[in-house]
């Protein structure tokens, strides 16, 4: 009995020794978890998952004081990839943040703007060129679709349209019947 | 079973041998309905829609604005970067419009246009005539450049750009093997035109200095292969061989034929000048022989157009930018009611929706075919695991594992089975017995891939500049609190300041009032003053210390 | 005019996965007309019953999950795994043998796992299997061969359960040739006498060796129609006749020769027909060379050493669990690639 016991002790000393050595010489270093969920997450720095950006909501996520399906311009894609990250699993998203649409872009219509410079400090990525009393101008390329620039304008001069289709944009449909299924 | 290829040792170059590649299919060959008969022009329509993006690369810019007269050969849109090429204009007339028009696409999407109004008169440019044949091969680089010449055999590559790599090129190899049925161009150019084959041919040897040439044609073209050895007789050249590979769909791919004829395989991810091999369209040596010989820019191709729908299939000399209505008018116009217009052959062609489309450097047939010939695909049956697509399969993939992957949207494990070595030649569905579309499958996996990559690129742009913000309201807010510091830390100097001076002027005045004491002097401005003169004063001492006092408390 | 949108290929293809169906089919006319002139009525029978069995179980299961009932049935994959069930089951059994082996092939093998190409098992052989562990009795009851009782006797015995005249099922029922060599060795006799005995042929066991060329016959039909390919059949041949090669020089009085194992049972069947349904096979023309190896050894190590007579079922269940893994080693080399992508 007395061996046992001895012998069993030994052995959980010496396999946590080589356990111990193992996890530090051989340590990998990676991202730490936030930034690998930043990298996964679109960076359309919306707000609609109740964090004031992307970077936010990752740090929740991993702190767990957010879930993973709060994120409407990600979508099914970033939900699964989450899930994929943290080993959990996915579920659907929360309809209380919002629906996933397809991106979308804004244009300022030139004969209202004032050049107040609200949108312009609103927008999260500075896609919007301008000055005060200048014209403003959305820069096409560089708009998430986030839409915080609407609700500012006092002039309700900001429309949302869909982003500019060219022949290098598109892509083969799914055959039909993939799709019903 | 291929064997492994062999390594990247010098080519065989005595070519007695035929190599075999993995799968392809012995598809019947329908290009003699075309080829039988001699080259027609297709003649000069009413209008002209030329596309910017003839070619893979940039689209082209354009140098002509509406309205403006333009005589043919003329240069109308620029090359743009390293990878583009100029458009010229096939004959002369107006610019009508310069705007977005139906392009020959399979998205049927439109995309920036010049639009011409021909006038009939197909006046040229006045171009000067140097004797090209005498130049060296960068110069004559140069012209084929400019020629807006691209690879004609479908994929439109900007010929000058892939000579360019013409390092140690043991290959100069001419692809006339068509091997997709029902197309005849290549044939037809061949037989009736094998000088002017053999004259770009030699150019571009002229440019690559290869230590061989060789003109590979299928083993069922041998009228094409008469007519290349009579011309090679004619001329007396006796440095490019012709060559002919058994006619098994797709040996026309350039890889494949490589393959074929050496036994070497290019690299996945490289090109044939990796091993030393330039591979060239019999088309796009004849249009070189245009460029430098006759001073003719691109402006026309042979295509082949065919299929039951038309009455009578043809090869058409066809100037570019020939809308498909006017090119199916000189074929006889349609027998019947047509259920699919192609461009391209019948595997890997593409559908169009309009025959307002036009015909663009690439465009090499025109397939218009009836539900007769070819019905509507039956529904697709589940995939029963047969294997046969994976036994046809030029590139040895395993299709079948693409295509469940592909289907379910994982990207990861479609690449891991190589996806993008796939070249859409079809021949997986075409012997798939449950009649998947295959390759539309591998069409969307691609092209959802490379959206995206595209996509995490934007986000990654779009977190930097967010970030880029955020610190620049943070070093604005961090600046302004500085500032605020400074500033107070500056009132405060002043006030101790104001005090110190004060004292010192005082202790001035004082000594000064008693020198004057102790000399006597007594101040005369302030002796026997009115009563109005003293309350003058005695205002201006209050409305100075009233300052004072502002000051300090500022 | 506006034209519709197809993708490339564009030519229209003849073959189709019925077209597959009804070629297996009448490559199995020879060995069922055979069968039944050898073992009698049952055979009809239980051809009609599996193959009622598995149509109604195929239906149900695509009138619940909400799929086109008429179009899939016509594919004839349904009526295929009950025919291939029904010719591997005894002649006498009775009818609800038949019916629950099918049902159990269809429902349970095919239909739960999303039906036609969605299979891991091959369903009949999963069918077959179930019966033969469950009702290890009833899976014996085949006739002497070429002594077969008559239709009012089958019938009754199929469907009643019972023999007209009193008769014991001992008197119409008698052991296969597999049976019996497993019987006598392990009663310690040897093979020279048994070769002697009745039960043999010419090359395997009396009348079985018939069958098995029947079902020869149709393999290299299907063969020269391109239904299927070499790699399976020869390979399972191959494995099979190896093994027995194999230890039959090392031991001919206990080990038997290898054309009697070629040539009993349901080799020939399980060669052509069985091992070749593609759904549960290997892909990859290599992998297929090694599964079909493998099910020929291991059909002939649970025929000597294990515990049931016929070995093709389980072996081909076995392999079938191996598929993927085979199917993941032997990749082929992608053109242009220098090695491929595992040894």
């Amino acid at each position: 009995m007395l061996t046992a016991i001895i012998a069993l002790g030994v052995l959980a000393i010496v396999i946590g020794a080589v356990l111990g050595y193992a996890a530090i010489r051989f340590h990998v270093d990676s991202d730490p978890v936030v930034d690998q969920i930043d990298a996964l997450l679109p960076q359309t720095q919306c707000g609609q998952c109740t964090y004031a950006g992307c970077r936010p909501y990752a740090e929740a996520i991993a702190a767990g004081e957010a879930d993973i399906n709060q994120c409407p311009p990600g979508g099914e894609v970033t939900i699964q990839n989450l899930a994929d990250l943290l080993g959990i699993d996915p579920k659907p998203l929360n309809p209380e943040h919002g629906e996933h649409k397809e991106k979308t872009v804004v244009r300022i219509d030139e004969e209202v703007c004032i050049g107040c410079t609200l949108c312009i400090q609103a927008c999260p990525v500075d896609a919007i060129l301008g000055a005060p009393k200048q014209m403003h101008t959305v820069i096409v390329s560089e708009c998430t679709g986030c839409n915080l620039c609407i609700p500012p304008c006092p002039v309700e001069c900001i429309h949302i349209e869909p982003v500019p289709k060219t022949l290098r944009d598109w892509s083969w449909p799914l055959p039909a019947e993939a799709r019903h299924d | 079973m291929t064997e492994a290829p062999h390594r990247p040792a010098p080519l065989d170059l005595s070519f007695s041998r035929r190599y075999r590649f993995h799968g392809g299919l012995h598809l019947e060959n329908c290009r003699a309905a075309a080829s039988d008969q001699p080259i027609l022009p297709a003649g000069i329509p009413p209008q002209l829609v030329l596309p910017l993006a003839q070619h893979i690369g940039e689209p082209a810019e354009c140098l002509v604005t509406v309205g403006e007269r333009v005589l043919r050969g003329e240069c109308i849109a620029q090359a743009t970067g390293k990878i583009s090429a100029p458009v010229h204009a096939p004959t002369s007339g107006t610019i009508a419009a310069i705007e977005a028009r139906p392009v020959p696409h399979p998205s049927g999407l439109p995309a920036p246009c010049v639009v011409i109004d021909t006038d009939g008169a197909d006046e040229a440019a006045v171009a000067g005539t140097p004797d090209y044949t005498q130049l060296e091969p960068e110069a004559l680089l140069e012209v084929l450049r400019e020629s807006g010449i691209v690879g004609l055999g479908g994929a439109g590559f900007p010929t000058a750009v892939k000579l360019g790599r013409r390092n140690h090129v043991e290959l100069l190899l001419i692809n006339g093997a068509e091997c997709e049925p029902c197309i005849a161009c290549d044939d037809g150019l061949m037989r009736e035109r094998a000088q002017d084959v053999i004259e770009g041919v030699r150019i571009l040897r002229h440019i690559v200095q290869p230590a061989a040439t060789v003109i590979a044609v299928e083993d069922n073209m041998p009228e094409a292969e008469q007519a290349l050895h009579d011309a090679l007789v004619r001329l007396g050249e006796t440095g490019i061989r012709v060559l002919n590979v058994p006619a098994i769909y797709p040996t026309g791919g350039e890889r494949q034929l490589i393959r074929v004829l050496t036994g070497h395989e290019v690299p996945s991810q490289g090109f044939p000048a990796d091993i030393g091999i330039i591979c060239q369209n019999v088309g796009t040596a004849a249009a070189a022989h245009a460029a430098v010989n006759r001073h003719e820019p691109l402006l026309s191709r042979i295509v082949t157009v065919t299929g039951d729908g038309v009455r009578h299939a043809r090869n058409f000399e066809v100037l570019l930018g020939t809308p498909l209505a006017h090119l199916i008018e000189a074929a006889g116009g349609y027998t019947e009611q047509i259920e699919r217009l192609l461009i391209g052959g019948p595997m890997m062609g593409y559908t169009v929706s309009t025959e307002a489309v036009p015909v663009i450097k690439t465009t090499n047939c025109v397939l218009a075919v009836t539900a007769h010939s070819m019905p509507a695909p039956p529904p697709a049956q589940p995939c029963i695991r047969c294997g046969r697509c994976a036994e046809v399969c030029p590139a040895t993939l395993l299709p079948q594992q693409l295509y469940w992957h592909a289907r379910a949207g994982n990207h990861d494990a479609a690449q891991d089975f190589d996806l993008f070595d796939c070249i859409e030649c079809g021949c997986c569905a075409h012997v798939c017995p449950s009649h998947i579309p295959l390759v539309q499958y591998y069409r969307h996996a691609k092209t959802a891939i490379w959206a995206e990559e595209i996509q995490l690129r934007a986000s990654d742009i779009a977190r930097e500049r967010h970030e880029a913000r955020l610190a620049r309201i943070d070093r604005i807010k961090q600046e302004r609190a500085a500032q605020l510091v400074r500033k107070k830390q500056a009132l405060s100097d002043k006030a101790a300041g104001n005090d110190a001076r004060q004292g010192a002027i005082q202790d001035a005045l004082e000594r000064v009032r008693r020198r004057k004491e102790s000399a006597g002097i007594t101040p005369r401005n302030t002796d026997n003053l009115t009563p109005e003169q003293q309350q003058k004063i005695v205002e201006v001492e209050q409305r100075r210390r009233d300052r004072t006092r502002q000051q300090d408390t500022d | 005019m506006e034209f519709r949108r197809f993708s490339s290929p564009h030519l229209p293809v003849e073959s189709g996965v019925n077209t597959l169906m009804r070629q297996v089919l009448f490559a199995l006319l020879p060995g069922i007309i055979y069968m039944t002139w050898l073992f009698g009525w049952g055979v009809p029978v239980n051809l009609l019953l599996a193959a009622a069995g598995a149509l109604a179980g195929e239906a149900v299961m695509l009138r619940i999950r909400a799929r086109p009932v008429g179009t899939t049935l016509q594919d004839g994959s349904a009526l295929l795994t009950g025919v291939l069930l029904a010719l591997a089951l005894p002649p006498l059994a009775p009818w609800w043998i038949a019916v629950l082996g099918s049902l159990f092939a269809i429902v349970v093998a095919k239909q739960l796992y999303g039906g036609l190409g969605h299979n891991p098992f091959n369903p009949a052989m999963a069918g077959y299997v179930v019966l033969i562990i469950s009702f290890p009795l009833e899976l014996t009851m085949w006739p002497a061969a070429g002594q077969a009782p008559d239709l009012a006797t089958t019938l009754g015995l199929v469907f009643g359960g019972g023999l007209p005249d009193g008769s014991t099922l001992d008197a119409i029922t008698m052991a296969t040739p597999l049976d019996s060599v497993r019987m006598e060795l392990s009663q310690g006799k040897d093979l020279p006498a048994l070769a002697a005995g009745s039960l043999f042929g010419y090359l395997g066991g009396a009348g079985w060796e018939w069958l098995n060329a029947c079902y020869l016959l149709g393999g290299l039909y299907l063969l020269r129609v391109h239904a299927i390919q070499w790699q399976i059949p020869v390979a399972m041949l191959a494995g099979l006749a190896l093994a027995a090669t194999l230890f039959h020089l090392y031991d001919p009085l206990h080990y038997v020769a290898p054309q009697f194992h070629l040539f009993t049972g349901a080799s020939m069947l399980g060669a052509f027909f069985i091992a070749t349904d593609p759904v549960s096979a290997c892909t990859t023309p290599r992998g297929r060379l090694w599964y079909g190896l493998g099910i020929g050894i291991l059909t002939w190590i649970i025929r000597t050493w294990g515990a049931y007579p016929e070995g093709v079922g389980f072996a081909v269940l076995l392999m079938n669990l191996a598929a993927p893994t085979i199917d993941h080693y032997t990749r082929p080399r992608v053109f242009g690639h220098d090695s491929g992508p595992a040894p």
